[in-house]
């Protein structure tokens, strides 16, 4: 562990130029260049405010004000974009680098910590703009808004968890980078992101504590819409399984890292 | 600093018989075995002492790219162990990793940190870099309007812009031009000078020998025999050609090289000898005395045309001189089946010290290509002295006069 934190920090001068040039590369030969990478995310936010809130004069049950359901689906579309975006870049981490996998001799841990970093990065650049928003229009939740740092750190450890067990097993078994693009769009619905937890039946209700992606959700749409604490109490299934899943992914990572090069 | 000690190792790929036995493996975590060995190299131990250069040779497939690939890690063994120590560059796949939309500088820099060079260390490598590749302006330019030689020197520069401990190369190097080849190769040779330990892969047996203190030769996964470049380059070339006695004929000489003889058969050389003047057999011959070749051919059937060609080559194959009666303007028409001729060529060996070799040729027209009724190589084989003469460098002697005014 601590040779690898080692070589980490003998490598940070390329990870932080990977990263650099990873964001670099998207809008290399365009005109407006790095405005680009404000101006998706901008667009991104103007669609879900002012169509939901003007054009659709969208509510959410139980809360009056003209936001109040564009702020419910940023806080946890945008949270859910880097949970996505880190879960696809992982799951092909180690086939779209084969070739420097196989050529060149470096710490391979590099590699999944430049994805976290590089989403991270992507993902700064919208809650900024995200935060102006809430500013803008009156609906800064104020000191709460500190709680959102935790559970971003346990929503990102979950990912990298998950994202390190599915990456390592997409290189022996194709089938389950596959299988993870269409999981992860059934997660997304089963996940009350778009739609409030209220409208769904009864029955349905108990199964949700099964999706650990729920309450991370839950907790942001608690601090940005009713701008409370969130429950953390409810949080420690997720921060178990999020280890869990770090420990197994970084076991699986060991153990076949070497052979994953014959295969790639 | 600078040792590699290879002990037996060994690399083997699974192979599984169908798609669904590795996850039958896995479920069962290593209780069950379901796939088999594909053995790519076996049994290798060897040690490279600091300094020394060893070359590693064999026939494409034999493993040598594993080998080097195990040494430097990127791929990991399956048994053994290798062991080094001090810095190590690689030379394997350059230009790996360059992004092509970046320019030449951001790439350089990010695959100078990809070797675990500090962005410092880069720095104040850059200018370096910058004059040993000679790409000129393209140096700020995006890597994708790059020539495949621009970014070869670039990546050679940059691999090699620190003298590393050990030095890896494989047979990348030579690509780009003779110039670039030729500069990138007296850096690799200054780098042994300096004490670093070289370890190369090469089919270029003159490359081999003039850099190698020592050589390995791999087939099929194995190291079948580690000796001086010269001995295990010679039992290279002669597994090598073990499997195309069928077309060509080969035979082994008394000194260890290996004759070619190819041609249809319709001509062949009855013999072939130098003299002196006084038609004494030589083989050892002074710089500049006049030297005969004297030739017997014989024609095998009936022949519209016979042309005697020579070509003097020296130690690395390379014509020093070489002429036919064609060019002498003194080509033979109509032979007859059974016809015994007697070539004599007569000229001066100015040629400098060192051992030569002839081959000759029956054919048509100017060249062999046409009509080639035998063609054989190391026909000839004779060594040139200096006791004369000035001493002097080089295959050629010009025969020099001095004179210096003050």
């Amino acid at each position: 562990m601590t040779s690898m934190l080692r070589s980490l920090w003998a490598y940070r001068g390329f990870i932080l130029g990977s990263v650099k040039r990873e964001f670099q590369s998207k809008y290399r030969n365009s005109l407006l260049g790095m405005g680009w990478s404000v101006i998706n995310p901008l667009a991104m936010i103007v669609v879900y405010t002012v169509i939901f809130s003007q054009v659709m004069k969208a509510k959410l049950p139980g809360v009056d004000t003209t936001f109040a359901y564009s702020i419910y689906l940023c806080s946890g579309v945008l949270t859910w974009g880097l949970f996505s975006e880190m879960m696809t870049r992982s799951q092909n981490l180690f086939l779209d680098n084969a070739n420097l996998l196989k050529k060149i001799n470096f710490p391979r841990i590099i590699l999944p910590i430049v994805v976290v970093l590089s989403s991270v990065l992507n993902f700064s650049i919208v809650s900024t703009l995200f935060i102006f928003f809430l500013l803008l229009t009156g609906n800064f939740p104020g000191w709460v808004i500190v709680a959102s740092i935790p559970i971003i750190a346990l929503q990102i450890v979950f990912t990298m968890g998950l994202g390190m067990v599915v990456g390592v097993l997409n290189v022996f078994f194709r089938d389950v980078g596959q299988f993870s693009g269409i999981f992860l769009q059934f997660w997304f619905w089963l996940t009350p992101v778009v739609y409030p937890v209220s409208i769904l039946p009864h029955a349905i209700k108990p199964y949700l504590s099964l999706n650990p992606m729920v309450v991370i959700i839950e907790s942001y749409q608690t601090i940005f819409v009713n701008q409370e604490w969130p429950d953390w109490s409810s949080l420690w299934p997720t921060f178990f399984l999020a280890l869990a899943l770090c420990l197994l992914g970084m076991h699986l990572f060991r153990n076949h890292v070497g052979e994953m090069v014959d295969e790639l | 600093m600078g040792t590699i000690t290879v002990s037996e190792l060994g690399k083997a790929y699974k192979q599984y018989p169908n798609r669904w036995s590795r996850l039958i493996e896995w479920l069962k975590s290593g209780r069950v075995k379901r796939h088999q060995l594909k053995w790519v190299l076996q049994d290798i131990s060897f040690t490279v002492k600091a300094g020394e250069a060893v070359g590693i040779i064999g026939i494409n497939g034999a493993g040598k790219s594993t080998l080097l690939k195990l040494i430097t890690g990127t791929t990991r063994p399956t048994t053994g162990s290798v062991h080094m120590t001090g810095r190590v560059a690689a030379l394997l796949e350059l230009g790996m990793g360059f992004h092509p939309d970046f320019t030449g500088r951001q790439n350089a820099f990010m695959s100078a940190q990809l070797m675990g060079i500090s962005s410092d260390e880069i720095m104040r490598q850059m200018p370096e870099i910058e004059a040993f590749a000679e790409i000129g302006e393209y140096i700020d330019q995006p890597v994708r309007v790059y020539s495949s030689g621009m970014q070869m020197r670039l990546a050679f520069s940059v691999a090699t812009a620190m003298r590393p401990e050990i030095l890896i190369v494989d047979e990348a190097l030579s690509v780009g031009d003779a110039y670039f080849q030729h500069k990138s190769f007296d850096r690799i040779r200054q780098f042994q000078k300096a004490g670093t330990t070289l370890l190369i892969v090469s089919h270029d047996k003159a490359a081999i020998q003039s850099i190698c203190d020592q050589a390995i030769l791999l087939k099929a996964g194995r190291l079948v025999m580690q000796g001086k470049p010269e001995a295990v380059m010679d039992y290279y070339n002669a597994i090598s050609a073990a499997h195309q006695q069928q077309e060509i004929g080969q035979f082994i000489l008394a000194n260890g090289s290996i004759q070619t003889v190819s041609g249809n058969r319709q001509a062949s050389i009855e013999s072939a000898l130098l003299t002196d003047t006084s038609d004494q057999k030589i083989e050892i011959l002074e710089v500049g005395s006049t030297v005969r070749l004297v030739v017997e051919a014989w024609a095998l059937s009936d022949l519209p045309e016979l042309v005697l060609g020579f070509m003097i080559k020296d130690r690395l194959g390379q014509p020093v001189f070489g002429t036919n009666s064609h060019h002498c303007r003194q080509p033979l028409a109509q032979i007859k089946k059974g016809k015994r001729i007697r070539y004599v060529f007569e000229f001066n060996a100015n040629i400098g010290p060192g051992h030569y070799t002839i081959a000759l040729a029956l054919h048509t027209k100017d060249t062999h290509l046409e009509n080639n009724y035998e063609w054989r190589d190391q026909a000839l084989l004779f060594e040139v002295v200096n006791n004369q003469q000035d001493e002097f460098v080089g295959t050629a002697w010009l025969k020099p006069s001095l004179k210096i005014y003050l």
